[in-house]
């Protein structure tokens, strides 16, 4: 059988993946994508704790998180779809208007 | 070692390889590709812990519709191989992707060092299935699966409100 650490150090290694895209990248689509493999692997551990503890609240739990990210992908490709039309870019280091 | 522990590392293997192909892509299409592969494998270790119903939901939704929705922004708004958007470290972006492993290798430490169990619990059987799902999701979780269709609605008029081509 396997460990639940196994599945809690790949969740943990593909949302590290996820945070240094997110910091490291400029292009806004690909960021979004990152966001969504952080999701993932949450969503992995929120499994796998549910699988080997034998609460279904946490696939209830990962069930909210599908619905939250499917809103929040429609939201966030919709205004890099304003951004791209009021700036002709994807760019976020050319986004800086509200920088400090 | 048996069969599934190595099952579960090839694939374990897999979806940390296309999770960086993912992020160190140039083309924005080939990272969308690469994610939606991670999403698949994801969905199969979702079947080793015996969650049938995620497993499924995970690819409809995520690798169906969600990755659908950025592959036709993606080529909506005509992104190819731009120069620009290229993986380009400076400093400041250094220093957080050296934070970021440092959260790594502070996570790895606390999990390395709790007490883990091997073996599934004996209810994880009957657990996932839609039947078992939908009990829950509609006697003790009715409310906030009545809260998420407001938060559709909501996501859905306000994706239409920005994409609009002019504010009225």
């Amino acid at each position: 059988m396997i460990p639940l650490s196994y599945y809690i150090g790949l969740s943990a290694i593909l949302f590290t993946i996820g945070v240094v895209g997110v910091l490291t990248l400029r292009n806004a689509i690909v960021i979004f994508m990152s966001i969504e493999l952080m999701l993932n692997s949450v969503n992995l551990s929120l499994i796998a704790f549910s699988a080997y503890s034998g609460n279904p609240a946490g696939q209830i739990l990962v069930f909210f998180v599908i619905a939250v990210a499917a809103a929040e992908s429609a939201v966030g490709l919709a205004i890099i779809i304003a951004l791209f039309r009021n700036r002709l870019t994807v760019n976020i280091d050319e986004v800086n208007v509200l920088k400090w | 070692m048996n069969f599934e522990l190595i099952v579960f590392l090839v694939l374990a293997a897999a979806a940390i390889a296309s999770a960086i192909l993912m992020i160190t892509r140039k083309n924005p299409v080939t990272s969308a590709l690469y994610l939606v592969f991670n999403f698949f494998i994801i969905a199969v270790l979702y079947l080793f812990l015996r969650a049938q119903f995620i497993a499924i939901i995970q690819i409809t939704v995520y690798a169906g519709a969600i990755m659908v929705l950025f592959l036709f922004v993606i080529m909506l708004l005509n992104l190819g191989d731009d120069k620009l958007l290229k993986w380009k470290l400076n400093s400041g972006k250094s220093i957080a992707a050296l934070l970021a492993i440092a959260l790594l290798v502070e996570i790895l430490y606390f999990v390395m060092n709790f007490t883990s169990t091997s073996e599934l619990s004996p209810k994880a059987d009957s657990m996932g299935t839609v039947e078992a799902i939908g009990k829950v999701l509609y006697s003790s979780y009715l409310f906030p699966f009545e809260i998420t269709s407001i938060l559709l609605l909501a996501a859905i008029v306000g994706a239409i409100f920005l994409a609009k081509k002019k504010f009225e």
